[in-house]
């Protein structure tokens, strides 16, 4: 069997500050094959964007990988001097953040940013590289794009703006594509139009996507498979309809359970007790046991990892037929 | 005229009339004189009538610049309307004028961000008795007692009065928010996307807080968000705005299960579902238009599917249709399906 497009094995990400180590990821596993899409969903400080930052080794300073290895088509790339590093992301890696705004420089033209981006990673002429640049636009779907390729950032709407930075995250057709919560920021109504374009795109282009976002509903609408993430590890990963519908973590179903639905009103919506724990205080053992209903002594004590649960796998140290209910 | 925006009911907390908003984004004097560009005004919002229950919630939703934070903060008295009423409490339905100032001490608001909303060089205690020392004298020596009550109240501890704010997580601090609202004994409390900002699970945490609330307190919400879904969970009635107008109101099960308005219903279909049911979502097409120079006729007919010439010449006004109030020439003329 081939190596999987991107290979990601026992990821550890460190902040050392006054008070002493801060552990942002840690042994967070996972691989994403070719043209496949994989959620990565989590609350504010799970870890998430850390981890996706940590592929394109964009982690400031102070933090830094400090243990695993990150593979991209079998190739190691966690160790790459910078200027090789620049390389791979925009080439091989593509990325798209929340907000529009702070991707795109607001002093160049929106034809400048994308010929120079095209130009630095493919061997193309000035101007075959701005017939491209009309071609992207063109795809996703700025209207009058021949016109409009000339304007600035700040003359366009942030739907707009948000086609324009997936169009420079697909100039040099990558492999993978790191998405941020790349429709956070937007109107529900433009959301939908992004998510469509996004899935169509990476079919098109056979792109894999990472889709980091803390919008369950997104991910169930976008990805093959999700990671739950959860104080800096991944707490449950597997096929999205399964995590979705029958969850093996009592995190992931807590989450489930307090996503507010259509359809069915409720008198009072579930909700998991507590917060989730800051990065100086994670709690001994599984991280998530204060807050957990079915907390056992061991739970307390130790720490569990990723076991399969047929096509899925989960932390958890509850038996699995007694966690499938609960 | 519709009747029952005329009608005042005696338990309405708040009734707004024709309420108006415009605000002058004109470029300053000398360009205008250089470039001869006339003054430019946007219409935040335009000719808007409803009234809220007591003791119930009325959300108002719509995108991003379609004016629902504008008609929250009209209503707090934060911006004076450039037209229409706005008539607080019952007891200046029945005619005995009470004054706006006193209907406004009964009336609190929630904002977005937990985190810009407290001062972070107070501690919570004196954030909490602000509202309560301000009140007069006495208010001051009982400060203590019902800063401890209010936290109990929204869940947090007596001790937690001693602490900054930049000690507690965005839900915990939305809850201080809460607690400070409360201070004054209101009845009223208008919430401007009170749960966005938060993540999902602690969502649902505060969106339980506030209903607990409202049945132990009798509180009426004027709740104002972008979220469907919630507005679903917590509201009883739902007004759905577009650049600066009404176009559909109706009693929240009502609105989601029979959607009239063309753009009510493609808001409802954009939602993303967590159980897909295989159908592609369709997402409207274009883009809510500039509030500077908004389209003629109804303002949701360059992206409406419906739209014929009389949507792109005429203004519809809203009309019964059902239990609901509809804005729309294709929902008048029934060509509309449903």
């Amino acid at each position: 069997m081939p190596p999987a497009l991107l290979e990601v094995e026992s990821l550890r990400v460190d902040f050392p500050t006054r008070q002493g180590i801060l552990t942002a990821v840690d042994q967070v596993s996972f691989s994403i094959e070719a043209g496949e899409v994989l959620g990565v969903v989590g609350e504010s400080g799970a870890g998430k964007s850390m981890t996706g930052f940590a592929i394109i080794d964009l982690i400031d300073p102070p933090g830094r990988i400090s243990g695993g290895s990150i593979r991209l088509k079998g190739k190691a790339i966690d160790n790459l001097a910078p200027e090789e590093m620049r390389r791979i992301r925009g080439r091989h890696i593509g990325t798209i953040f929340q907000d529009p705004l702070t991707s795109l420089n607001p002093l160049l033209r929106v034809s400048d940013q994308l010929s120079e981006t095209i130009r630095t990673h493919l061997d193309l002429s000035e101007r075959q590289a701005r017939l491209r640049a009309l071609e992207l636009l063109k795809e996703v779907g700025i209207p009058a794009a021949a016109e409009r390729m000339d304007n600035y950032p700040h003359q366009f709407s942030g739907g707009m703006r948000q086609r324009i930075v997936i169009a420079l995250a697909l100039c040099a057709a990558p492999d993978l594509i790191i998405a941020d919560e790349p429709t956070t920021a937007l109107d529900v109504s433009i959301q939908a139009q992004i998510i469509r374009l996004l899935k169509r795109l990476c079919r098109d282009y056979g792109t894999s996507v990472m889709l980091i976002t803390h919008d369950m509903g997104v991910i169930a609408e976008t990805a093959d498979r999700v990671a739950v993430m959860y104080a800096g590890r991944i707490v449950e990963i597997g096929p999205v309809g399964e995590v979705i519908a029958a969850a093996h973590h009592p995190y992931t179903r807590g989450l489930m359970a307090s996503i507010p639905a259509l359809g069915e009103r409720r008198d009072r919506l579930a909700q998991i007790p507590g917060a989730m724990p800051r990065l100086t205080a994670i709690p001994a053992g599984c991280a998530f046991h204060p807050r957990c209903a079915h907390a056992g002594d061991r739970c307390h004590a130790e720490r569990p990892e990723l076991t399969s649960r047929g096509t899925a796998s989960a932390a958890c140290w509850l038996d699995p037929r007694q966690s499938a209910h609960g | 005229m519709d009747k029952t925006l005329t009608d005042a009911s005696d338990d309405h907390v708040v009734e707004v009339r024709h309420l108006s908003r415009v605000f002058d984004v004109s470029p300053p004097l000398l360009d205008r004189l250089v470039e001869r560009a006339p003054r430019q005004v946007v219409h935040a919002v335009d000719d808007v009538s409803f009234a809220i229950d007591r003791a119930t919630t009325f959300a108002l939703v719509g995108e991003s610049g379609c004016g629902k934070s504008t008609v929250a903060r009209l209503i707090a008295g934060l911006y004076a309307p450039s037209g229409g009423t706005i008539t607080y409490g019952a007891r200046a339905a029945a005619g005995q004028s009470a004054s706006a100032t006193i209907a406004r001490q009964r009336l609190q608001m929630i904002f977005q961000d937990p985190y810009a909303s407290l001062n972070p060089r107070w501690r919570v205690g004196d954030i909490i008795a602000e509202p309560l020392v301000h009140g007069g004298g006495s208010a001051r020596r009982t400060a203590a007692k019902r800063v401890a009550e209010l936290l109990e109240l929204v869940g947090l501890a007596e001790a937690d009065a001693r602490k900054y704010p930049h000690e507690f997580s965005g839900g915990q601090r939305q809850r201080i928010s809460i607690a400070r609202a409360l201070a004054g004994n209101p009845d009223f409390i208008i919430c401007d996307e009170p749960t966005s900002a938060l993540d999902v699970s602690v969502q649902a945490q505060i969106l339980n807080l506030m209903k607990d609330l409202q049945r132990d307190l009798r509180l009426t919400y004027l709740f104002i968000s972008h979220d469907l879904a919630v507005v679903y969970q917590i509201s009883d009635e739902v007004a759905v705005m577009y650049l600066g107008r009404l176009c559909e109101r109706a009693p929240t099960q009502v609105l989601f299960e029979r959607p009239q308005h063309p753009y009510t219903r493609l808001l409802l279909e954009t939602i993303p579902r967590l159980r897909p049911d295989g159908t592609e979502r369709e997402p409207i097409s274009g883009e809510v238009p500039s509030p500077v120079s908004p389209p003629a006729g109804c303002a949701f007919h360059p992206r409406c599917p419906f739209a014929n010439e009389r949507c792109r010449r005429e203004r519809p006004a809203m009309r019964h249709s059902g239990e609901s109030e509809v804005a729309c020439h294709a929902v008048e003329e029934k060509r509309l399906f449903s």
